[in-house]
């Protein structure tokens, strides 16, 4: 598991990627969120014993974060901190499914081997799909295309004011942190104890600061929506975009691109 | 514990998410109704106040190791149920485009698990009657402690459910509660030990804000047959799909249907929605045979015994490999040449 300290620097990070400008960036959000769900719905509705059929997908994946310019050691950085928990519940597939699926000469792979690896290819992949997104999106523009998608306007102003604090008060979680820390000797003070008054002092300065975020909205004309002026049409480029990677991930999901490959050549040396 | 997408069949997942989706827009709609606009920067401010208490790590007494709070009573105590909810749904947003804890898919099972059960089950069944009308200072605790529990707990029970159902993972269902159930037990009275201490601490400082919380909204106690509904509808949905899966258990019907038909699944047509949908139609084969089908092109004509495991292909074997083999090194290329593109830049 990731640290959140870790995690937090990893959030700028992924604003400053956010900010770039690449043919992925340029497209509309909306195109984005619906190229990644149908991404994600093909990758999750494969057989639990598929690998070969699932690697186009990787490949989707990788020209889409090439051409964001997304730097590829970024994302595997990202995956190998969140990949134990995929590990941790995969690991038990080899175990319980003992089944024998393939043969390669004397060796025998067990279904389960086989699902664990299918799990990890998975885990990869949809984990790859939302940082791709985040990473090329920001997370203010995804809350929009939702919103525009029909999420509730309340939720996405919530989102918005959410992602604005965050940084404000983590910042202030750390500070708190750092100087319990720096008084406590031997770990003593490190306890439930303490922190609960700690964490109801926080918890009263955020009360507080949100009456006073409240009031300066007020006198800003506040009146429970957050107006954008920044409202893109969709341009036919990007509902050719649309179509294209749609059927692009269609094509992949109903045809198993590796194994009519592997045919091929095999055919060709036979 | 976060669902992760790759744990997740489309149906369970699909079936959450409009679940959670659902709530979500009763709780917008409530929430607009009593709006007292107030409220919009305190949600969202407070979602933040999540992410900075979890920076304070705190001992657990008796083992070394240190955990933090995680918040969902915490905010259901402060905000109301249809507050908490949205702002609970917001921070698993973030986590799961952020930190790739959870995934887009599966945010409605989190948000099920983390937010629904916690908001309209722990807290209106065990921490409203408990705790009463926030008079005593032990019983809001009492209240917190257990509410903290149940929820936890049922969060635990929902992730093992929905990760069973979908068929991704081998653990069985009795072994994965055993596993969970108890180290959630001891995360939920810790929770609620934290949520406790934390709530008696704001009550002892400022008793208006529960005060406020609790008189903003009075129909938090309530609607317990809205609540009642909304698990009726989530429950015949849950086993609806559970029917659909056992199917999954009997080979008769498969069986079955092989004799009459000489196939071992009926053939559906390939197209439109049948297509994008195989993967739910592969789950209920007899066996998923890796002899990598060709997309339904040969309808796995062999006719095996009950006892004997599929026929390995080892032609279907070898293609497979050398496909995917291929397709590998292709990726790696892809990626070299994005890379050197990127040095250039």
């Amino acid at each position: 598991m990731p640290t959140i300290e870790s995690a937090f620097f990893e959030l700028h990070r992924l604003d400053h990627l956010a900010a770039q400008d690449s043919v992925i960036h340029r497209l509309d959000a909306r195109i984005k969120v619906l190229i990644i769900v149908a991404f994600l719905v093909c990758v999750i509705s494969f057989d639990k014993y598929e690998i070969a059929a699932m690697l186009p997908f990787a490949l989707f994946l990788i020209v889409v974060l090439g051409l964001g310019g997304i730097p590829s050691g970024f994302v595997i950085n990202k995956l190998i901190l969140v990949i134990p928990l995929a590990v941790l519940i995969g690991l038990f597939n080899p175990i319980y499914d003992q089944q024998p699926l393939m043969q390669l000469g004397a060796v025998t792979i067990s279904g389960g081997w086989i699902s664990l690896f299918s799990l990890l290819l998975r885990f990869c992949l949809t984990v790859g799909a939302v940082l791709a997104l985040i990473a090329t999106t920001g997370f203010n523009t995804v809350c929009m295309a939702l919103e525009q998608l029909g999420m509730p306007a309340v939720f996405a102003v919530q989102l918005l004011l959410l992602y604005r604090y965050l940084f404000v008060l983590v910042e202030e979680g750390q500070r708190l942190d750092r100087a319990r820390k720096l008084r406590s000797f031997q770990g003593r003070g490190l306890g439930m104890r303490a922190f609960a008054p700690l964490i109801g002092n926080l918890l009263l300065r955020t009360l507080d600061r949100s009456q006073r975020i409240h009031l300066a909205m007020r006198c800003r004309g506040f009146d429970g929506a957050i107006r954008t002026c920044r409202l893109r049409r969709l341009n036919s480029r990007d509902v050719l975009v649309l179509v294209v990677a749609g059927g692009v991930l269609f094509a992949m999901r109903v045809f198993d691109g590796p194994s009519l490959l592997g045919r091929f050549v095999t055919g060709l040396l036979a | 514990m976060h669902m992760a997408d790759a744990l997740l069949s489309p149906a369970i997942g699909g079936t959450f998410w409009a679940a959670s989706a659902g709530a979500i827009a009763w709780c917008a709609k409530k929430v607009q109704q009593g709006l007292d606009d107030r409220n919009v920067p305190l949600m969202g401010v407070l979602g933040a106040f999540i992410f900075a208490a979890q920076m304070i790590n705190f001992t657990i007494p008796g083992t070394g190791s240190s955990g933090h709070i995680g918040g969902g009573i915490l905010l259901a105590i402060l905000l109301g149920p249809y507050a908490a909810l949205l702002t609970i749904a917001s921070v698993l947003v973030v986590q799961a485009l952020f930190f790739a804890d959870g995934g887009l898919l599966a945010l409605g099972c989190n948000i099920f698990n983390m937010g629904f059960l916690p908001c309209f089950l722990a807290y209106p069944l065990l921490y409203k009657p408990i705790a009463g009308s926030g008079k005593s200072r032990r019983r809001i605790a009492i209240g917190a402690i257990f509410a903290a529990i149940a929820g936890m707990q049922l969060g635990a029970f929902g992730v093992v459910c929905e990760t069973v159902l979908s068929g991704i993972s081998a653990l069985p269902m009795h072994t994965f509660l055993w596993a969970m159930l108890p180290i959630h037990l001891a995360i939920g009275l810790i929770e609620g030990l934290i949520t406790a201490s934390v709530v008696t601490f704001v009550w002892q400082a400022r008793p208006e804000i529960l005060d406020c919380a609790a008189g903003a909204h009075p129909q938090s106690s309530a609607p317990i047959t809205k609540v009642l509904i909304c698990l009726a509808v989530a429950a015949a949905l849950i086993s609806g799909v559970c029917s659909w899966f056992a199917s999954k258990a009997p080979d008769g019907l498969e069986w079955s249907i092989a004799r009459v038909t000489g196939q071992k699944e009926l053939a559906a047509p390939l197209a439109g929605i049948h297509g994008s949908l195989a993967g739910l139609q592969e789950k209920t084969a007899l066996l998923p045979g890796y002899g990598f089908r060709n997309s339904g092109q040969e309808p796995a004509v062999h006719l095996e015994g009950q006892s004997a495991w599929p026929a390995v292909d080892p032609g279907a074997t070898v293609a497979g490999l050398v496909g995917g083999g291929l397709t590998f090194l292709l990726i790696i290329w892809l990626a070299l040449v994005f890379r050197k593109r990127r040095r250039a830049a």
